[in-house]
């Protein structure tokens, strides 16, 4: 028995399924979705603006900020665009490593897209188990970059310090691991009942309708589209590994769902190979005009303090130009576009956040399926709202 | 490497009086169009050439540096050919609009809402142009280059040392 009458109803910014402080104002049929206005904004804290005032090396913490679920992802991409700015070569060690640390950082964001996206619709203990292992990767953070979030450990040519010592048993232990920890998700969710008729036919949006909207990543892949940056358009090295790129064919949560799972087996994948490829050598780009000094030229000569105090205070010119920049992050195509004007600080940089695309397609994804099904689209897309209001 | 890449050589082709510049830097191409034919440009580069991912509109601002003053920049992507080309049109400051491309693509939608709200440059025909990370009753446009970065109205942050 449809009513005709229109409900209104606000959703958010405090609320514990929208991920953060995203509003949706959504009008009702009954329990039906007839309209989705989102509402963003409330943790804008104008990134882009900042960045423009700052020098090339004061940015990077800013980029932790943005999906602080992710933080070296978004060091990544930003530091790779700086890099193709300046025209230098990172050394392979630090390439290495950035992949292993990628691969982490995917990991741990995947952890908690599935916790979270299983406590929304009803699975508590999957969200127990997930942030129990994320808290490996956090101490590992905390271990390598002395922050257990905010980790701004890349540098532009390289990275701030090299490895500590046991880094590659630690990242041993998690690689052995993992595999039978995704085990125990698969086995808990895959053929739960209530899982499947949550998530199957839930949120569909066809191929077409996805990269018209512009969502990338594994949502995008879910809906069968076989792209990914990491292998179509390689950076730091990702061309030596080999991994599978899931695709989904059903275009719904479920499939979604399978994509992420099999992406953080690939994950766990690469870091193994990347593990074993692993060689000593220098983590920072032999080009003094643009990377810090080691530590005990500061300490012990005039040169290098000097070197570091204009590094610190005035930064490094880049030459003039335009740059874009991408990577695959957790939540799809993070960009970089950065232009220079030839000084030390950008004179613009956007950033092109993925979830903010992704959310734009919300309303295409949730309209005629029923309130409580809302959640599910909101958990699938993995939002993080840092990253969509900079 | 530019005059071979294959939009460069269609649109000269096909848009001559349109194409202002062509150039490249660091592999990347970039074409710089009248923004009068942005849109007829964009379903073309969509439609016979595969650039079906739009992947991002945003916008420069030259002030004092060039003119025009604005510059509204898309970044577009073809899945099936693994390549990207940069699209650029300038906009000056009294007549600060452009056409839409969201009925070309439909995520050019937000993203050229954000560059309303932060940028201050209307977009015709948009469906529905309305801030979106700004509150709607905010004054002023703050990426633009004479928005001071503290905010309106404050002092500016002189440092912890001064």
């Amino acid at each position: 028995m449809a009513s005709s009458e229109i409900m209104t109803v606000n959703m958010g910014p405090q609320h514990p399924s929208t991920h953060g402080v995203l509003r949706l104002v959504i009008e009702l049929d009954g329990e039906i979705i007839q309209k989705i206005t989102p509402h963003i904004g409330y943790l804008h804290r104008g990134v882009e603006k900042l960045s423009e005032h700052r020098t090339y090396h004061q940015t990077i913490p800013l980029t932790d900020r943005l999906d602080y679920l992710a933080p070296m992802s978004n060091n990544l991409g930003y530091v790779l665009a700086v890099e193709k700015l300046l025209g230098i070569e990172v050394p392979e060690r630090a390439q290495t490593i950035r992949v292993i640390m990628a691969e982490l950082t995917r990991l741990k964001s995947h952890l908690v897209w599935i916790a979270c996206h299983a406590l929304d619709i009803g699975a508590m203990t999957v969200f127990i188990y997930a942030f129990r292992e994320r808290e490996m990767i956090m101490s590992l953070y905390e271990k390598i970059s002395g922050a257990r979030m905010t980790s701004n450990y890349f540098r532009v040519g390289g990275l701030s310090a090299d490895v500590y010592d046991g880094f590659e048993k630690d990242v041993r232990e998690i690689v052995d691991t993992f595999p039978g920890h995704f085990d125990t998700y698969e086995g808990l969710l895959t053929k739960n009942t209530i899982w499947l008729n949550r998530t199957v036919g839930n949120g569909v949006i066809s191929a077409e309708d996805a990269i018209d909207y512009g969502i990338t990543g594994p949502a995008l892949r879910g809906s069968g589209v076989d792209w990914d940056l990491r292998r179509d358009n390689p950076y730091s090295g990702y061309e030596k590994y080999q991994f599978k790129v899931p695709v989904g064919e059903k275009c719904d949560t479920f499939d979604r769902y399978k994509v992420r799972l099999v992406e953080m087996r690939e994950a766990v994948n690469i870091i193994r190979q990347a593990l074993d490829s692993l060689k000593p050598g220098p983590v920072l780009a032999d080009a003094p005009q643009v990377t810090y000094p080691p530590k005990e030229n500061v300490y012990n000569t005039i040169e290098g303090l000097i070197h570091h105090f204009k590094i610190a205070s005035e930064g490094f010119p880049v030459p003039e130009g335009e740059v874009y920049q991408s990577v695959e992050a957790p939540k799809g195509e993070l960009g970089f576009y950065i232009v220079s004007d030839g000084g030390t600080k950008p004179y613009r940089m956007r950033i092109r956040p993925p979830s903010f695309v992704n959310l734009g397609a919300i309303e295409k994804m949730a309209k005629g399926s029923m309130i409580a099904d809302l959640v599910a689209v909101i958990g699938t897309l993995d939002i993080v709202l840092g990253e969509i209001d900079r | 490497m530019a005059e071979t890449n294959r939009a460069v050589i269609k649109l000269r082709e096909k848009f001559a009086a349109s194409v202002l510049d062509v150039k490249e830097f660091r592999g990347e191409v970039t074409v710089v169009v009248k923004r009068e034919d942005i849109v007829e440009i964009c379903k073309f580069l969509k439609t016979s050439l595969a650039y079906n991912l739009c992947t991002d509109v945003t916008a420069v601002d030259y002030l004092g540096k060039q003119d025009p003053r604005f510059m509204v920049v898309y970044n577009l992507y073809s899945i099936p050919n693994k390549d990207r080309l940069r699209l650029k049109a300038p906009v000056p400051e009294a007549d600060s609009t452009i056409d839409t491309v969201s009925g070309v693509w439909n995520s050019a939608n937000w993203l050229e809402r954000e560059v309303y709200d932060l940028m201050g440059i209307t977009f015709n025909n948009h469906p529905d142009l309305r801030r979106i990370l700004m509150p709607d009753d905010w004054v002023g446009h703050p990426l633009r280059k004479d928005y001071p970065v503290q905010g309106p109205d404050r002092e500016p942050y002189k440092g912890r040392l001064s």
